[in-house]
């Protein structure tokens, strides 16, 4: 693609060099970074078809466009191939939007970070991981396309530990947090065709979220009993005692998907059970109830208090084949106050 | 390995920004605005500053964000701008 790359120009000796450069400048999330050069980030860019100069989105609060090639420099650093780019781009889209408020999500001082989820065909075809420690590491589209979001997020953004990011403990996913749901093995249809999207499209969803929490459940042979096991573990987000501020993403395992598919229950069947079963008791979740200061306004004695709003669970499958666990993924405030989800459809 | 070029993969500019107004001397005959962010017992903390400053016999105006979570809305900003001398903002838990 035509067009000149108008970034400023650093001259370093040799590799070395260049990596401990970016150390120094503080572009790099504290691991080293790929020394984006003009060749690799020419190729990331011819890649997606995409002019340098092209705007992605805008930063509001800093009065500044995302360039394609501000893109490119970042996903060249955090070690992506040149095919990922267009899912890079589409998360940076979806990040910059009103509804996902990636100034507040930075700003807070609670864990959370954006957490990515990719539907479709491109998965695959970029050979990412939905399988066997699909949340962890050893993946290098997974990690490194997840990367790239949080490296423009850092360094066109300004979001860095002590600036615009206050956390106060953060997580260890703000290095990257990215996955491939495994539609092939799943007993439901994917999130980005619950999320309106067509089955063969390619979308990213991008959900403000904080670490991974363990959820076991060996027992569990019929869906009622896993259900109940699974909405006694979400109780606990982010405390057994507050309610309908927090939104979730439940990964279910392939082992617990198969208990739902064998009980026929389909997704929609799943959320509904989850959302009866956390109604919680106002006497039981109001301040000072259970000798804990945290709590519900004392106004909610005597009400029922739905635990999520009734779109703020979110149901995604993936994972190895071996394991009766599930993963829940806690979010930050929702709504149009906080950050919703956002899905995204992949352009070709 | 020979010399090479990298790009600076930052947004090259500064956010704007401007100077903070000069702080008074004294706030005798100043507007004083009080900013809660809408975080859990702003309010509470507020409500005292009030109390303080109006015992003093200052004017004082309150405001709230529509959320802690996102930057204050540029009319609201414009209003506390012409409307007050100083402003105080809650940021509590």
């Amino acid at each position: 693609m035509p067009g000149t790359l108008t970034s400023k120009r650093y001259k370093v000796d040799d590799a070395v060099g260049a990596i401990d450069l970016c150390f120094e400048k503080g572009w790099t999330d504290g691991l080293p970074v790929v020394p984006p050069t003009e060749p690799a980030v020419r190729a990331m860019l011819d890649a997606a078809r995409l002019a340098p100069d092209a705007q992605i989105a805008y930063i509001r609060d800093r009065a500044m466009a995302v360039t394609a090639e501000k893109v490119a420099i970042n996903a060249v650093m955090a070690g992506c191939k040149p095919e990922y780019l267009p899912v890079v781009i589409t998360a940076v889209e979806a990040a910059c939007t009103d509804e996902f408020n990636i100034h507040g999500l930075l700003a807070t001082t609670y864990f959370s970070s954006p957490v990515m989820i990719v539907n479709g065909p491109i998965a695959a075809a970029i050979g990412m991981n939905s399988g066997i420690n699909v949340l962890g590491q050893g993946n290098r589209a997974n990690a490194t396309i997840g990367r790239a979001l949080q490296l423009v997020v850092r360094n066109v953004g300004g979001g860095r530990p002590g600036g615009v990011d206050r956390a106060t403990l953060g997580n260890p996913g703000k290095f990257t947090f990215c996955f491939a749901e495994d539609e092939t093995g799943s007993p439901w249809e994917p999130l980005h065709v619950e999320r309106g999207l067509t089955p063969d499209a390619s979308a990213v969803t991008l959900f403000a979220g904080d670490g991974v929490r363990g959820m076991v459940d060996q027992l569990s042979r019929d869906p009622e009993s896993l259900a109940r096991s699974l909405a006694a573990c979400l109780r606990a987000v982010p405390h057994p005692k507050m309610a309908l501020g927090f939104d979730v993403i439940v990964v279910v395992s392939p082992e617990h998907g198969r208990v739902f598919r064998e009980g026929g229950w389909s997704k929609s069947r799943l959320r509904d059970e989850l959302l009866a079963l956390l109604q919680l008791d106002g006497d039981d979740v109001i301040r000072g109830a259970g000798g804990i200061a945290e709590g519900l306004p004392e106004g909610l004695a005597g009400a029922t208090v739905p635990k999520f709003r009734d779109d703020g669970l979110l149901l995604v499958h993936a994972g190895g084949g071996a394991g009766l666990f599930s993963a829940i993924i806690g979010g930050w405030i929702n709504g149009p106050g906080g950050s919703q989800p956002v899905t995204r459809e992949v352009r070709p | 390995m020979s010399e090479r070029v990298l790009l600076d993969p930052t947004g090259e500019r500064e956010a704007p920004s401007r100077e903070r107004a000069p702080r008074p001397a004294s706030l005798d005959g100043r507007t004083v605005g009080l900013l809660d962010i809408s975080k859990p017992r702003g309010d509470v903390f507020l409500d005292r500053l009030e109390e303080q400053l109006a015992g003093r016999g200052l004017q004082v105006r309150r405001f709230t964000k529509p959320t802690f979570s996102k930057p204050a809305p540029v009319d609201l900003r414009h209003e506390i701008g012409t409307q007050c001398d100083v402003v105080i903002e809650a940021l509590a838990d």
